[in-house]
């Protein structure tokens, strides 16, 4: 490609082994990032075809999605789970590949350990089984979700055939209040352009307000890029992000660093550079938000009202709205804010770092979890649960009424023991709503750290500006 | 990877938009370390209730469409986790194509690892197709992938786009992991490149 270019080609040109005659392209992969859940088949899949891992030193593997966020030195008692680890820690050890056991303090959610521990850097192609790969963009790589077939052929070849997808630009203008997160900011954004405004394309994030959010500001966006349809999201690297990752366990160290930060800076899109889609957003009118449906553009400010779907004019929307609110177990019209909840969880791949327990601990400090509601926070990584525990945050937290676990995806998707029951209705820092997704039945409403804290203080969903 | 030529057969309407692939294959059914045995929990929570028994009228719960290896549905198919248990749930129960006005991204990359067509086609054209399918035992489409067309029942023809190198793999039921190792030779050059280039890149290796 000449021109000026964006962010996006320059990392895609930078990983072309090959363009084939139709287009295309065997696209190199820079980091592979390896769970239990969907790497088994793949791994049985080197095995009868008798092939190796082309480049261990090019990939980690952990446990997060279904292992137990209560006291782990006992084991998995769930016999499916345990096989499913088992199956992981053979594989690794049979392939070579580098791997964070479960107990140690490294482990964590695969998208959490991967900035933190440096092994995921600007400028990378890095891909993972698991569709909120789309985190690791906030450094300025290219990151998206692969399925297991795709696991394999990674393994195999540390490459994958891809077609080049589309430019979208999604500016965020101004400043966003005081109050408001990153998270509201996605939700927002996701509320605006729906679940399929980015399908086919990269979202680069752009504006004052996503040049303001700290680097996990940032990985919460582009976490929930997936949720706007978008193959991956990206945000230019810039000293925020050079400040973040240095010294960090696998990033470069010294003159490597050095020399790999003039590299990084190059990244960012040329002036003039097009994008095939732009979507501007104004940050002053961003409010604290929450969903209300079970798809994730389904959301409005804490400040409003459940929509009525007799408003709705497209038929086949209003019906789809009908089913959310009869899952839902909500009427049209009702206030936002007075939505009892049962049960809040603050943790996942969205939610778990270091930052966004801080922000829940505020609101929780010398308050209590109203009763009968059941709060867990679930910290993303060991190393974000030493941190918090270092800050005294557990402590705030358990002294309020909160629950605090180990590290993992718990009940982000309920495949480990932490599930929402039929009916209960829980005030969720995850990034999915779907029906079942929490557990059959369960009812989520996805909100932000403190507003997932403010749930639970006040017992009902809540204006977390009300608690600060 | 079974070839996919021509398919005549049964297929299923399921008039929603956003299947995501929570409803095709819940989060707790992923616990396998096999990629067969899916096709039971295929839309477990559309297709029983909460003892377990089948909601009789879910699509798939009816005949004709429990023999159903066509699946018509509405807008953003497949939204949601990457999870290619969706695929293997669809392609156990016996689906070899999936039509719909639209795919998500990495859904539609799936299913032509695992020999399912999806077929994208405006949503006025599902409707129909929809239409022609209720009337139960004739529900039948048949699909030509060579020529690129899907046969209703009246005879007419709707034609499909297809990527033409997808169209080849799954024509001839290839592993693209094959297709790649054949070009090992330009990995090869490419990673000493990039070694000489970017001597920084770090090597993870456990400490
Ligand atoms: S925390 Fe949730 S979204 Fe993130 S990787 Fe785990 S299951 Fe997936």
């Amino acid at each position: 490609m000449s021109g000026p270019r964006t962010l996006f080609d320059k990392i895609w040109d930078a990983h072309v082994v090959e363009q084939l005659p139709d287009g295309t392209c065997l696209l190199y992969i820079d980091r592979h990032l390896v769970h239990e859940v969907t790497s088994p088949q793949a791994f049985e899949g080197l095995r009868a075809t008798g092939r190796r891992v082309r480049r261990p030193e090019a990939t980690i593997a952990v446990a997060d999605h279904n292992i137990p966020t209560s006291d782990r030195r006992r084991g998995i008692a769930e016999p499916e789970s345990r096989l499913q680890v088992e199956t992981l820690e053979q594989n690794v050890a049979a392939f070579g590949v580098p791997y964070f056991p479960v107990l140690d303090e490294r482990q964590g959610i695969v998208h959490i350990i991967g900035p933190e521990q440096g092994i995921s850097l600007p400028g990378m192609t890095i891909v993972c089984g698991d569709s909120h790969t789309s985190t690791h963009g906030a450094l300025g790589a290219l990151a998206f979700g692969i399925g297991t077939s795709e696991v394999e052929h990674v393994l195999a070849t540390q490459t994958l055939l891809q077609k080049r997808a589309k430019n979208m630009r999604i500016e965020v203008a101004g400043r966003a209040p005081a109050g408001t997160s990153a998270k509201d900011i996605i939700l927002a954004i996701i509320g605006e352009i729906g679940t399929a405004g980015g399908t086919g394309h990269v979202i680069e994030f752009t504006g004052e307000a996503i040049r303001a959010l700290d680097m996990a500001g940032r990985m919460t966006v582009c976490n929930m890029a997936i949720e706007a349809g978008a193959r991956a999201g990206l945000i230019a690297p810039d000293e925020t992000t050079f400040d973040w990752i240095k010294g960090r366990p696998y990033a470069p160290q010294g003159a490597d660093f050095t020399a790999a930060v003039s590299y990084w800076r190059s990244l960012a899109a040329d002036p003039g550079a097009t994008y095939d889609k732009t979507v501007r957003l104004d940050a002053a009118a961003i409010a604290p938000m929450v969903s209300w449906g079970t798809s994730p553009e389904r959301v409005a400010p804490i400040t409003g009202a459940v929509p009525d779907p007799a408003a709705e004019p497209d038929p086949a929307k209003r019906a789809e709205m009908q089913r959310m609110l009869t899952y839902m177990g909500l009427q049209p019209g009702q206030k936002l804010a007075e939505i009892p909840v049962d049960v809040v969880f603050i943790g996942s791949c969205t939610n778990g770092r270091i930052e966004d327990i801080r922000a829940a601990a505020a609101i929780a400090r010398g308050r209590h979890v109203a009763a009968g509601v059941r709060a867990l926070v679930v910290p993303g990584s060991g190393l974000v649960k030493k941190q918090a525990e270092a800050e005294g945050l557990d402590r705030v937290l358990v002294e309020a009424g909160f629950e605090w676990r180990e590290p993992g995806c718990s009940m982000c998707l309920g495949m480990n023991p932490d599930q929402l029951t039929p009916g209960q209705r829980a005030a969720s820092t995850s990034n999915r709503n779907f029906e079942g997704r929490q557990g059959p039945g369960g009812r989520t409403h996805l909100v932000s750290p403190a507003m997932a804290a403010a749930a639970a203080i006040a017992g009902r969903l809540a204006d977390a500006r009300e608690f600060m | 990877m079974e070839k996919f030529t021509t398919l005549t057969a049964i297929a299923a309407p399921l008039p929603l938009a956003n299947v995501d692939t929570d409803k095709i294959i819940p989060a707790r059914f992923l616990k396998t370390i096999r990629r067969s045995g899916l096709g039971v929990h295929l839309f477990d929570t559309l297709r029983y209730d909460e003892h377990g028994a089948e909601r009789p009228d879910f699509v798939l719960n009816r005949a004709p469409y429990r023999r159903a290896q066509i699946l018509i549905a509405h807008e953003n198919f497949g939204c949601g986790s990457s999870r290619e248990h969706a695929p293997w749930a669809l392609l156990d129960f016996g689906i070899r194509a999936v039509i719909a006005p639209d795919f998500a991204d990495i859904f539609y990359n799936n299913c032509f690892k695992n020999g399912i067509l999806p077929i994208r086609l405006p949503r006025e054209v599902c409707d129909a197709l929809m239409e022609d399918v209720s009337p139960g035992d004739n529900a039948r489409l048949t699909i030509d992938l060579a020529r690129q067309v899907v046969v209703r029942p009246n005879g007419e023809e709707v034609a499909f786009e297809i990527d033409p190198f997808r169209k080849h793999l799954l024509q001839n039921g290839l592993d693209d992991i094959g297709q790649t190792m054949a070009h090992a030779g330009a990995i090869d050059a490419f990673e000493q490149n990039r070694a000489a280039a970017q001597p920084w890149l770090p090597k993870i290796a456990l400490t």
